[in-house]
């Protein structure tokens, strides 16, 4: 079952549709609605190993549908901690809770600066509104 | 011409309804400077008698199997082709049609290639296959990309048993791939674990033939064990003909299987078209190239099968692609399904039963010193000559046998080497004929 | 339908065989097999049926119209049929020597010398296996080129175009290249200012396809090429759409150096359900030194395979190339000879004609005359009635027709892509005219028509999501899957084509 669109508070957004929880120096990280809305229901989460690290504005994994196929950006820098083992077992996951249970990776930050160029829910709805 | 249909009044009304006045005008948006200025220079068109009769004249300056007593190898092989292979194929509703891209359209051909990849995995021992390659040597290629990107290890490992052909297709690809190639050389005809195992640290895969490319049966599990143990993914390149007397690859640690499916199903026809197989282990199947066919249902629940994990594939990935094949050789790879259909298990290890048992005979009934002593062999065989093969390959031509191919071709120093080939199709008494002739011509 | 291996029963088998009165060979400890591989059992009146029957579950040009853009599914003579299956032919060893085959040699030879005609070049290799492989080999040509004279190194990126096929890019990436995209300009051709812009000392070539997959002659084609040879760089023609342009433009006039020649599009090799194929490659002179092993070379009156090129890339699959493929079109050109031409006009004729009647009830993205093929668009029947170039294809099978190329070229959205080939009568034009208008009437008064079609096959719409997440790849005999019990969703893909 898809959920219905939304974009909660208290999330910082990338522009390419990825969002990040920031918990002290660590941040949850995953793709919004409206990514997983494009893409269709998805059938592969291609993960990042644990230990590996992100960077900034680079795919640290790939999600797939049976049409598409994207990299999932990392809105910012660190150690990838944990991957969720439950989205690599049922990718639609993501479909069905975003935010929640269809978290990608944890991981730590390594400069907790960078938050401050990821958009606030307001400033990423208008981006969507622009596109 | 007999493919087309307009008559003049056809070519005024379609005119008309395109608001041209001519053909010519058609072509208004091609630039003066490209356009060509003058008729084609080709031969005349031929009628169909006259075409039929132009071919025919050319086959016949061809010295084929039916013409001559053939013991030739080398990775075709002129195993018996059955009569529903050709019924099958010529069925314009397979023959016609192009890739499967409409499902519904397609099921009799997407079925066949998913019972296609059942068979294949069932002689590999493996969990996947793809729907064809373009022949045995490019799937080789195809191996190492794969390895290549599963292991995130750019070496790759060739035993130098392996058809030679194979390992040029693969070098040829390496420096597009990014590979580097090391080639481990034989030790009396076979591959030694040990200098396996040194050339396959830091590996993303071993390569290595069973039966080699000298007819001889490699220890393979031990090369297999050798290759997993450096952490190189060991691929067998193998003849899907053996595989109901010898042991699968997937069975003792092989990784991939692939193969020249040529054996299976397809005539010789001087190499192609043929099939390549490649069948792997599940942990591999994202990264396989190629159309894979994979089992669902419609929306009465009835069972079908479309084209799936394409994402893998160029029109969706485009330039990050696990390869750039669209066209593969499906037709050939039917024709392998429909063969393997035909023998059945028992069928498939009757040949292979029946051609260790001729090459037996043939060892025995020739009386040449073998090239490479005490190696057990499949259905292939090298022997020591008293002078070139190719000279001897002349001369026994010259009284209506070939008897082989001469390696020297492919390895230095083994001039005097003839490789020989034996097939069902090689009664006990044409194997009578060969020894006769090779004595006569004191090969 | 069941599987042949739910047909199966253990003691049955199609096949005999030979029986030799030999004592049974060894085969050493632990490489025997353990367990046979679980081969169908059938005897051969089952055998012929089961094939038979999936062969009526199969559309072909045989059975009816097939205008898949960018396939050319053109009819393939039955005679090319007859003549393969010579003996002479067929039973050839591949390892014969020269002095047998010299017929095949021959043969060869005289359809390299066509294929340089027709592309308007100076000599060719049959070895690649099918079109993606050619330009595989081609993008290996210039690199070996660049080497040889010295900017190897220095040239490490090939151009494309935006409504390039899927494989241009993937064998960009393969050969070892980086990739760089210019767009379409509003009329369908290059973009000469984005090109002008990418084209540099680094570029070593472009790819392209001419006419365009959106069926459209570049007008630009001498500036385009200027642009490319005066920054040193090479030009490499994906032959799929050649079939428009036989005796009419060669691409060695349009200034292309390197070009491959689809035998299964243009020259009826029948694809067989998704090949074989076959992708000769026709080269300028000054590449000639880099093509693979072995040449097939005449010597005075006799033909030979020269394997003495020491500047080749070596080989690119094994021996000389699918020869069968070659037997087809070779026979195939020779029916025609120089009326080659005739057919690249018929293909030409035809496709303006069904575009001429279509445009009215479709979008025409770009309003042009066509060359063999053109794009259409449903985009107004999705916005006005909710039905997409998916439902559109899907109908046209009630109709009896196989549906055009859909989803492609990536630039059109909800494009349809038309391809009728020279060989169909105009009264199979009229048929799929009023075919598609009746289905863009359907669209407005009862779209379900469309939404819940196809009505008329062995199954309706497959579950795609289902096969992908499953991954059911093979029959798995007592382990296999019931998948029927979980209900089917019509999720399909969209992006049907590549090339």
């Amino acid at each position: 079952m898809a959920a219905s669109e939304s974009y909660p508070e208290g999330l910082k957004y990338h522009r390419e549709h990825d969002w990040a929880r920031i918990e002290g120096e660590e941040a949850t990280m995953g793709v919004t609605w409206f990514a997983q809305d494009s893409l269709g229901e998805l059938v592969h989460f291609e993960p990042p190993a644990e230990g590996s690290s992100t960077a900034k504005d680079s795919g640290y994994g790939e999600v797939e549908s049976v049409k598409a196929v994207s990299d999932v950006i990392a809105p910012l820098s660190g150690e990838i901690l944990e991957v969720n083992e439950k989205v690599v077992d049922a990718p639609e996951t993501v479909n069905e809770d975003p935010y929640g249970e269809g978290w990608l990776v944890r991981i730590r930050l390594s400069d907790p600066s960078e938050v401050e160029s990821l958009l606030d829910v307001e400033a990423y709805k208008q981006h969507l509104a622009e596109q | 011409m007999g493919q087309l249909s307009l008559t003049d009044s056809d070519r005024e009304e379609m005119l008309a309804a395109i608001g041209v006045s001519s053909v010519e005008e058609l072509f208004r948006d091609i630039p003066a400077g490209v356009r060509f200025q003058r008729g084609l220079d080709l031969e005349p068109a031929l009628s169909e008698p006259e075409l039929v009769r132009h071919l025919e004249e050319l086959a016949a300056k061809n010295v084929d199997t039916t013409k001559e007593l053939s013991f030739l190898g080398a990775g075709i092989y002129d195993h018996y082709v059955p009569a529903v292979v050709d019924a099958v194929l010529q069925r314009g509703e397979f023959l016609t049609a192009y890739t499967p891209y409409q499902p519904e359209l397609s099921q009799g051909v997407l079925q066949a290639i998913f019972e296609y990849q059942t068979a294949i995995c069932e002689l590999t021992g493996m969990d996947v296959s793809n729907a064809s390659g373009y022949d045995g040597m490019t799937v080789a290629a195809d191996a190492c990309y794969v390895a290549k990107h599963a292991t995130g290890r750019s070496k790759v490992v060739l035993a130098e048993t392996l058809n030679p052909q194979v390992r040029q297709v693969v070098k040829t690809y390496a420096p597009g791939f990014g590979l580097e190639i090391v080639e481990v050389g034989h030790e009396g005809g076979t591959i030694d674990p040990a200098a396996l195992r040194e050339a396959a640290e830091d590996a993303a895969c071993v390569i290595f033939q069973q039966p080699n490319f000298f007819g001889i049966l490699e220890d393979a599990p031990q090369l297999a064990a050798a290759a997993n143990d450096a952490g190189a993914l060991p691929v067998a390149h193998v003849d899907p003909v053996s595989l109901g007397v010898l042991e699968a690859p997937g069975n003792y640690g092989c990784a991939m299987a692939i193969g020249e499916g040529q054996g299976a199903g397809n005539y010789q026809s001087y190499a192609g078209p043929h099939y390549g197989f490649l069948a792997s282990k599940s942990e591999y199947v994202r990264r396989l190239p190629g159309r894979i066919i994979g089992e669902t249902t419609d929306l009465n629940g009835e069972r079908g099968y479309v084209l799936t994990l394409q994402t893998r594939e160029q029109h969706i990935r485009r330039e990050k692609a696990t390869s750039n094949i669209t066209t593969n050789q499906t037709l050939l790879a039917l024709g392998g399904l429909v063969h393997l259909s035909w023998l059945g298990p028992q069928g498939l290890r009757d040949v292979g039963e029946t051609c260790l048992s001729l090459g037996a005979y043939a060892k025995e009934q020739l009386g040449l010193p073998p090239a490479f002593p005490d190696k057990p062999t499949f259905k292939e065989f090298a022997v020591r000559l008293s002078r070139s093969a190719g000279d001897v390959i002349s001369a026994a031509r010259e009284l209506g046998v070939h008897p082989g191919y001469a390696i020297g071709r492919d390895y230095e120093g083994m001039d005097d080497i003839l490789l020989i080939a034996v097939t069902e199709k090689r009664s006990p008494a044409d194997i009578d004929r060969l020894a006769h002739v090779l004595a006569e011509v004191r090969a | 339908m069941d599987l042949i291996y739910e047909k199966s029963k253990p003691g049955r088998r199609a096949s005999t065989l030979p029986r030799y009165d030999l004592p049974a060979a060894e085969v050493p400890e632990g490489l025997r097999r353990a367990e046979p591989p679980r081969l169908p059992e059938l005897a051969e009146p089952e055998v012929v049926r089961h094939f038979t029957e999936l062969s009526t579950r199969n559309f072909g040009i045989d059975t009816g119209f097939y205008p898949l853009g960018s396939c050319t599914m053109k009819h393939n003579p039955r005679v090319n049929e007859r003549v393969v299956m010579l003996p002479g032919f067929k039973d050839l060893h591949p390892h014969q020597e020269e002095d047998g085959a010299q017929g095949a040699l021959e043969l060869m030879w005289r359809l390299q010398e066509i294929l340089k005609e027709v592309a308007g070049l100076d000599a060719c290799s049959l070895q690649p296996a099918a079109g993606s492989q050619g330009e595989l080999t081609g993008l290996m040509l210039m690199r070996a080129y660049f080497e040889d004279i010295g900017e190897g190194d220095q040239r490490d990126t090939i151009v494309t175009a935006d409504t390039a096929h899927g494989t241009n890019p993937a064998s960009v990436t393969m050969a070892g290249y980086k990739l760089e995209k210019v767009a379409t300009d509003a009329r369908g051709n290059l973009d000469l200012d984005d090109l002008r812009s990418k084209v540099n000392e680094r570029t070593a070539g472009l790819m392209l396809t001419n006419p365009s997959t959106l069926g459209l002659f570049d007008e630009h084609i001498e500036d385009v090429a200027k642009i490319f040879h005066d920054a040193g760089s090479l030009l490499y023609y994906d032959g799929a759409n050649l079939n428009a342009v036989c005796g009419i433009s060669r691409p060695g006039d349009m200034g292309f150096d390197i070009v491959h020649i689809n035998l299964h599009k243009t020259f009826a090799q029948p694809h067989g359900g998704g090949g074989p194929g076959g992708g000769p490659i026709v080269v300028r002179e000054r590449l000639e030194p880099f093509l693979p092993v072995p040449a097939v070379v005449k010597d005075g009156d006799a033909f030979r395979l020269d394997h003495d090129r020491p500047k080749s890339i070596g080989k690119v699959r094994g021996f000389t190339g699918p020869f069968g493929v070659f037997v087809r079109s070779y026979a195939y050109i020779r029916s025609y000879g120089p009326a080659l031409k005739e057919m690249s006009e018929v293909a030409v004729l035809n496709a303006n004609y069904l575009l001429a009647r279509l445009r009215a009830a479709y979008d025409l993205p770009y309003d042009r005359l066509c060359m063999h093929e053109f794009v259409l668009s449903a985009r107004s029947l999705k916005r006005e009635h909710g039905v997409t170039a998916l439902d559109v294809a899907k109908r046209l099978m009630d109709y009896g027709y196989h549906p055009p190329t859909i989803y492609f070229p990536l630039v059109v959205p909800e494009a349809l892509m038309i391809e009728p080939t020279e060989t169909e009568p105009k009264e199979r034009l009229d048929g799929f005219i009023d075919a598609m208008l009746a289905i863009a009437r359907e669209a407005a008064a009862d779209p379900a028509l469309l939404l819940g079609a196809p009505r008329s096959q062995p199954v309706s719409r497959l579950d795609e999501v289902k096969a992908a997440k499953r991954a059911v790849l093979k029959y798995g005999f007592e382990d296999h899957p019931d998948l029927a019990g979980e209900v089917g969703e019509a999720r399909q893909l969209e992006a049907q084509k590549g090339a």
